[in-house]
């Protein structure tokens, strides 16, 4: 019950800071990215004020097993450096960079009922669910 | 380069970024899991592809519908901040079908690598940061200074 809580109210802060940083708005997220134009750096303080945040909070649960409300802490413990994380990623700026959306900012503009993020977001689902698919028969296999 | 003072909003981002940041402080504290955007939302999607049982499903998906409130939440209290822009469709689908298998694959997106693995110090995460900055930068440089797309 409490848990279940916490994961709510943690999404609806998440989603409320995206909507206050500007990064659900397209426009602004590409102005960020046109380094070569007329730059808007302001995204750059989105990262740095919620990496200033959550630093803490990552330094205190590498040090626990359990969380607060007694879960099991899990962090990923990967550390290697793959073509696949590099060709992934890479593919991913390619998207941000044609729409201006990341999954985060897409799926709640979606909800707001902004109809560009409800196309892009259905494309973004459906690529999640071929990588799934894909996942799938490498199993089988 | 020139600075685009006219659209720099500093302040409502590094609060905004710092409202993102404690709710990825309390998701690892409380339920002790990464609220990585993309890794929340296709571990759902994935899980109805293959059943995972060890997949918290009950906590991700109510995380989602947290982040899903927000927008009807925002609207009661501020304008949307979504000015209308002309992106072509075409645009939004390639797009979106990139950022889905493109953050799959690579393991994250803006929020699990971007925010929560810098905030661990982890340079797996760094490295895909530094590629998806990367070709965003050299898309829009592309389409805005090559190709002249608005």
């Amino acid at each position: 019950m409490k848990t279940g809580l916490s994961a709510l109210l943690a999404g609806l802060i998440f989603g409320l800071g995206l909507l206050l940083s500007g990064m659900c708005d397209p426009s602004k997220v590409l102005g960020f990215l046109d380094l070569a134009g007329n730059w808007d750096p302001s995204l750059a303080f989105v990262m740095g004020g919620a990496i200033a945040v959550a630093t803490p909070a990552f330094a205190w649960a590498k040090r626990h097993q359990r969380s607060l409300l007694d879960a099991r802490i899990v962090i990923p413990t990967g550390t290697r450096i793959d073509g696949r994380l590099l060709l992934g990623s890479a593919a991913f700026g390619i998207g941000w960079g044609l729409a201006g959306f990341c999954p985060g900012p897409a799926l709640v503009s979606a909800a707001g009922g902004y109809g560009n993020a409800l196309i892009f977001a259905a494309a973004m689902a459906a690529g999640m669910l071929l990588y799934s698919l894909t996942q799938r028969r490498q199993k089988r296999v | 380069m020139t600075i685009d003072w006219s659209h720099f909003t500093p302040w409502a981002s590094l609060f905004g970024g710092m409202l993102i940041g404690l709710a990825a402080a309390l998701l690892i504290m409380l339920n002790g899991r990464i609220a990585g955007i993309s890794g929340i939302v296709g571990g759902l999607i994935g899980d109805l592809i293959v059943p995972d049982k060890h997949a918290e499903r009950l906590v991700y998906a109510l995380f989602l519908i947290g982040l899903l409130l927000a927008a009807p939440l925002w609207r009661l209290f501020q304008p949307w901040p979504l000015p209308a822009t002309d992106t072509p469709v075409a645009y939004l689908v390639i797009g979106g079908l990139l950022v889905g298998l493109g953050t799959r694959f690579g393991g994250g997106c803006t929020s699990g690598h971007g925010v929560c693995g810098l905030s661990r110090g982890s340079l797996r995460s760094l490295a895909a940061m530094a590629c998806f900055m990367g070709s965003g930068f050299a898309t829009v440089f592309v389409m805005r200074h090559v190709w002249g797309h608005a």
